[in-house]
């Protein structure tokens, strides 16, 4: 990797990019299967009984982390943008990663 | 990225930080005793409450992520000009309509 | 040179966008810059080796090169603190084009600047009184936390928007607009505003701060940015970008 890419908020920047990215692909697709609840509830519950599917939960706990990891990063880039400079960018966004790697977590916990 | 899509993708931000916050608490909530349908739309149909709640994120991811991933595209595609500005517009619209399905879809 | 001069192996970019590294073997001296192997391979080995440099005391910005894939300042940058297991690797600046060699065309670099309306606009003439700027007013501290640039170019070659989107103004170019913003005497604040604000100004800006990073001058273009991301919204906000 290039020498001014390895350091922590390059690595913010490109993880705050990404889950962008992967949520932008996953809100159509949302939304879709939200919208089965139009046709019937029950075309609704058959898909949400196929989520139960230990993968699919995996899958979901990664969704957790990159809309987490998202809102705090993005929480970051407002204070930045609009208060004063502050020093602890670094720590901050790396404290963000960690609490959205404990949410996710916790989310695995909860559907265990 | 000129100053009214710096401003229309940091303001979209900003009211979907604290929606962002509920929507995460309820799913950890939510999903403890598994999801299913009936829940959901119980909680949901008819509540002006969660229909503006839903539909005030609806809007404000679309115009958030159009914005963000023609950045995006910017950046790490070929594409310029009116290529980015027709794609993003279109990937909003996208978001929009079928956001607006759902949110319909488990709110009347 | 004594029997246990010890000798470095220096790559050095030949050529312009095309063209390949060269190795050289250079004594490797206690207190040495990488300036100083690029002047003794140029003297000792190979004269037509095409480099730039002026004040070698890191004040003119003209010797920024790609120093083992970083950029910096190559006078004011000890070998013993970048080479590695005895080796250099010596490249022009990044973003660039490459005139020859070592280096690079600042062409680009230097028309942003005055996209930008990164210079200033005079207000007043010589026969009236010089103004009067208290040094602890807030707008004359934020200038003086941005003016130490040298124009190294070195922020520009480590930003990723720069190479990824052609249009962007640069870390540089956007942190001397700013000291210009804090300049109460400067009369083409609504230009540079819409300067600025149009395709390819700050507001491409990520927040890397891969620039402040690396800055020689230990400047903070991403702080410079986000306070022209700041009045560039309001004004927007209250019209007068029109
Ligand atoms: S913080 Fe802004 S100017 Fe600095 S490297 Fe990142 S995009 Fe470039
Ligand atoms: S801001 Fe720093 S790195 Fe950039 S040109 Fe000026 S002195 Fe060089
Ligand atoms: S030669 Fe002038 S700054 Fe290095």
């Amino acid at each position: 990797m290039q020498a001014h890419r390895r350091q922590t908020l390059w690595l913010a920047a490109l993880i705050h990019r990404l889950s962008g990215l992967l949520l932008a692909i996953f809100l159509p697709i949302h939304f879709l299967v939200l919208g089965l609840a139009i046709e019937s509830e029950a075309k609704l519950e058959n898909f949400l009984r196929w989520t139960e599917n230990p993968l699919v939960k995996f899958a979901e706990m990664g969704l957790v982390f990159l809309l987490t990891v998202h809102l705090l990063g993005g929480a970051r880039l407002l204070v930045l943008e609009n208060f004063p400079w502050r020093v602890w960018q670094k720590l901050f966004a790396t404290i963000a990663v960690g609490i959205s790697a404990l949410i996710a977590f916790g989310f695995l916990f909860r559907v265990m | 990225m000129d100053v009214r899509l710096y401003l229309a993708q940091r303001i979209s931000a900003a009211v979907m930080l604290p929606l962002v916050i509920l929507h995460i608490l309820i799913i950890l909530y939510a999903v403890s005793d598994g999801l299913n349908a009936v829940e959901i739309l119980e909680r949901t149909r008819g509540s002006l409450f969660w229909g503006v709640f839903y539909g005030l994120f609806v809007v404000s991811a679309a115009i958030h992520a159009a914005i963000g991933v023609r950045a995006i595209a910017r950046e790490w595609t070929p594409a310029t000009g009116r290529t980015l500005d027709y794609g993003a517009v279109l990937f909003g619209l996208l978001l929009l309509v079928l956001g607006a399905r759902a949110v319909s879809a488990v709110v009347l | 040179m004594s029997q246990s001069q010890q000798h470095l192996t220096v790559s050095v970019w030949r050529g312009k966008s095309e063209g390949a590294f060269q190795d050289y073997q250079v004594p490797h001296l206690e207190n040495q810059t990488v300036l100083d192997i690029v002047t003794w391979i140029q003297r000792y080995l190979d004269p037509t080796l095409s480099y730039r440099f002026a004040c070698r005391v890191g004040m003119c910005g003209s010797c920024a090169m790609t120093v083992n894939g970083t950029p910096r300042w190559t006078c004011r940058t000890h070998v013993s603190k970048v080479a590695r297991d005895g080796r250099l690797k010596i490249g022009p600046l990044s973003n660039l084009p490459v005139i020859k060699d070592l280096a690079a065309d600042m062409t680009a670099f230097f028309e942003k600047w005055q996209r930008a309306e990164a210079r200033f606009t005079p207000t007043k003439t010589r026969l009236d009184p010089i103004e009067q700027i208290p040094p602890s007013s807030p707008a004359r501290l934020a200038a003086s936390a941005a003016i130490e640039c040298i124009n190294c170019g070195v922020c520009y070659a480590a930003c990723d928007t720069v190479r990824w989107n052609a249009d962007y103004l640069g870390p540089a170019a956007l942190n001397r607009a700013w000291t210009l913003v804090n300049d109460v005497r400067d009369g083409g604040q609504d230009v540079r505003l819409r300067a600025i604000s149009a395709n390819g100004g700050c507001h491409n800006c990520h927040s890397h701060q891969s620039c402040q990073v690396l800055c020689p001058q230990n400047l903070n273009p991403t702080a410079s940015i986000a306070g022209l991301k700041r009045l560039t919204a309001a004004a927007f906000i209250r019209g007068g970008l029109k």
